[in-house]
């Protein structure tokens, strides 16, 4: 028998197994139980391996059991920074890089009444950081103490300035302090990989158990971080590939989900085109953003605030009126799955939106600025209209009847030509949701989870339909 | 405070690509024991003092070649005072105005803006060293020198 591996995601709302034969890169079989994180964790984790042995018979010895989390609300986290587009936007990219889910981000002086919304948010951690090395030190200070005088329970993981550590950490009080090196050391000048490192450390050491997730310890190794910080992992090792296999080069993920829709993307993000000039933060190569205001249950009502009823209404090819009263199914049972043709289509006509936003958002754009010597063109974020592969990914689009139409919204289009969306890329479908059991497996087995990967993306051109 | 390395933001103001001239001041006031935030071309009013918050810096120098620095430049005394910056010491330097246009004139507008300092187009960079060296050593020896 050759080696295996399991793969567990402690979801929100299911509790995922994926079995992997390591030999043969293969998916053994997949099994799925109810989240159960907020009671005992172990009756999800018990209901899904029965579920998995249920279709393979029985189940084999694991070489490896790793698991990701985003169970009990995910990683939560408050971020601080100084100015709101600089140290308060590095230490953003950092918490969402490490897998975070944001519930809320501050800038320059916390106030009485932010600190009390900050403990009333009760986050899992918190990253404070400010000024540049040898820079702003009022500030981080400042914050500091407030929040060292605060009632805020979870650990801080400080990566400010580095001549005001010392003093920040003492005036943080009694309460767990991970300092680490600073998200901006020099002026426009992004570090987050330390951060990042210190927030999945946390996460391992502390929020686990916080979570009661290491109660089901006799059914795994490890949980080795944040579910969204794995699926950056797999998408990160399927870009650049691992000694002996080469990776598909710079791509762009899009998972369009029931609360957000996330997006990934690999590639260095530097103009395409000769004479653009690049401006603001430099943009970190592995970027995850998170679009709080698209998704396609918690946040339909949302998504078609966005763009108006009569657009969503339009591409489902429903009455306004008729879309407003599926809506209104929606807004009622967050679990409600597509019962009719038109409920369908309306989920087709959201998660459509859903990708072209959150996309337009996370790539970049072009601005034309007029000069006494003529125009000028600056970009503003990542430039990724030559990516070579678009990877989507989550229920929505797995589901979606026609998958094509959802990922074609993630591209380049010529009516909005300033907009640096991916040009001609290569359309892939994670179908078998394969991107978080490999960048798990990637921890250990780097080749076999990438080859693993490859072979299971689907090519969407060629796509028959399942089921 | 005083031994502490002191930090110079600059750039060139608004839609400005003159970029050359900035560079070296740049170069030789790092080469002068400063240390230097160079934004380079194209930057707007508050990148500026954004920069400077973040950095806390010690003087901000701007350039500017084609013009248009009189209307780049106006109410920017105001936004270092909104930003908490109340005090920082302020330059300016370049081709400030459009035609021909007495000197003294000129400054004094640049002046009454809120600049502690305007260099006229040839000004040596020695010069404006001078003028540093000179307002650091002013301000250092006030009774309460103003916070980070």
């Amino acid at each position: 028998m050759s080696a295996c591996a399991l793969l567990i995601d402690f979801g929100s709302t299911y509790t995922k197994l994926r079995a992997i034969d390591l030999d043969a890169r293969r998916i053994l079989g997949s099994g799925q139980g109810p989240s159960t994180v907020t009671s005992d964790i172990m009756i999800g984790m018990k209901a899904a391996l029965a579920d998995l042995e249920k279709r393979l018979g029985t189940l084999p010895r694991f070489k490896y059991r790793l698991a990701s989390s985003s169970a009990a609300g995910g990683l939560r986290m408050v971020t601080v920074g100084l100015v709101r587009e600089l140290t308060a936007e590095a230490a953003r990219r950092a918490a969402l890089g490490a897998g975070a889910r944001l519930v809320g981000t501050f800038a320059y002086r916390l106030t009485k009444g932010d600190v009390e919304q900050i403990v009333a948010l009760a986050p899992d951690i918190l990253l404070l950081a400010g000024g540049t090395d040898g820079g702003n030190s009022a500030v981080i200070l400042h914050n500091a103490a407030a929040l060292g005088r605060s009632a805020l329970a979870c650990p801080v993981v400080l990566a400010g300035n580095r001549s005001a550590a010392d003093d920040a950490v003492a005036l943080l009080g009694t309460r767990e302090v991970i300092a680490c090196e600073n998200v901006m050391p020099e002026f426009n000048q992004l570090n987050i990989e330390a951060a990042r490192a210190a927030i999945r450390k946390v996460f391992i050491d502390r929020i686990v158990h916080a979570k009661g997730i290491d109660r089901a310890h006799a059914e795994f190794d490890e949980v080795l971080m944040p579910t969204p910080a794995a699926v950056l992992e797999g998408v990160k090792l399927l870009a650049d590939g691992c000694a002996g296999v080469s990776g598909l080069g710079p791509l762009l993920v899009v998972d369009p989900g029931g609360a957000t829709t996330d997006v990934h993307s690999v590639a260095s993000g530097e103009p395409s085109v000769a004479g653009v000039i690049p401006q603001g933060l430099p943009e970190p190569r592995v970027k995850r953003t998170v679009e709080g205001d698209l998704g396609m249950r918690h946040n339909a009502a949302t998504i078609v605030e966005a763009v108006g009823l009569e657009r969503i209404a339009a591409d489902a090819r429903l009455a306004p009126t008729r879309a407003l009263a599926l809506l209104d199914l929606i807004g009622r049972n967050m679990e409600r799955l597509p019962q009719s043709a038109e409920e369908a289509a309306l989920d087709q006509a959201l998660v459509r939106t859903s990708v072209k936003l959150a996309v337009a958002r996370h790539c970049g754009n072009l601005e034309t600025v007029f000069t006494a010597t003529g125009p000028v063109t600056v970009q503003h974020g990542k430039d990724l209209s030559n990516v070579g592969a678009v990877i989507g990914t989550g229920g929505a689009l797995v589901h979606s009847r026609d998958a094509r139409a959802v990922m074609e919204m993630a591209l380049a289009d010529a009516a909005e030509p300033l907009s640096l969306r991916p040009k001609q890329p290569k359309l892939l479908l994670d179908r078998e949701y394969l991107l978080y059991a490999c960048g798990l497996l990637g921890a250990v087995e780097p080749q076999a989870a990438l080859e693993l990967a490859l072979a299971h993306l689907e090519p969407i051109d060629t796509e028959v339909p399942h089921e | 405070m005083s031994t502490k390395q002191k930090v110079l933001v600059t750039g060139v103001i608004g839609s400005d690509t003159h970029i050359v001239g900035n560079r070296i001041l740049s170069m030789a006031l790092e080469a002068a024991g400063y240390k230097v935030i160079a934004l380079g071309a194209l930057t707007p009013a508050v990148d500026f003092v954004k920069a400077a918050v973040e950095t806390a810096a010690d003087a901000i120098m701007v350039s500017s070649l084609y013009g248009q620095g009189e209307l780049d430049c106006r109410g920017f005394r105001d936004l270092c005072v909104e930003a908490g910056l109340d005090d920082i010491l302020l330059y300016l330097g370049g081709n400030l105005v459009v035609g021909k246009q007495a000197w003294p004139e000129v400054e004094r507008r640049f002046l009454d803006m809120g600049f502690d300092r305007a260099a006229p187009p040839g000004t040596r960079i020695e010069t404006v060293i001078e003028w540093l060296g000179r307002d650091f050593a002013a301000r250092d020896r006030r009774p309460h020198p103003r916070k980070a």
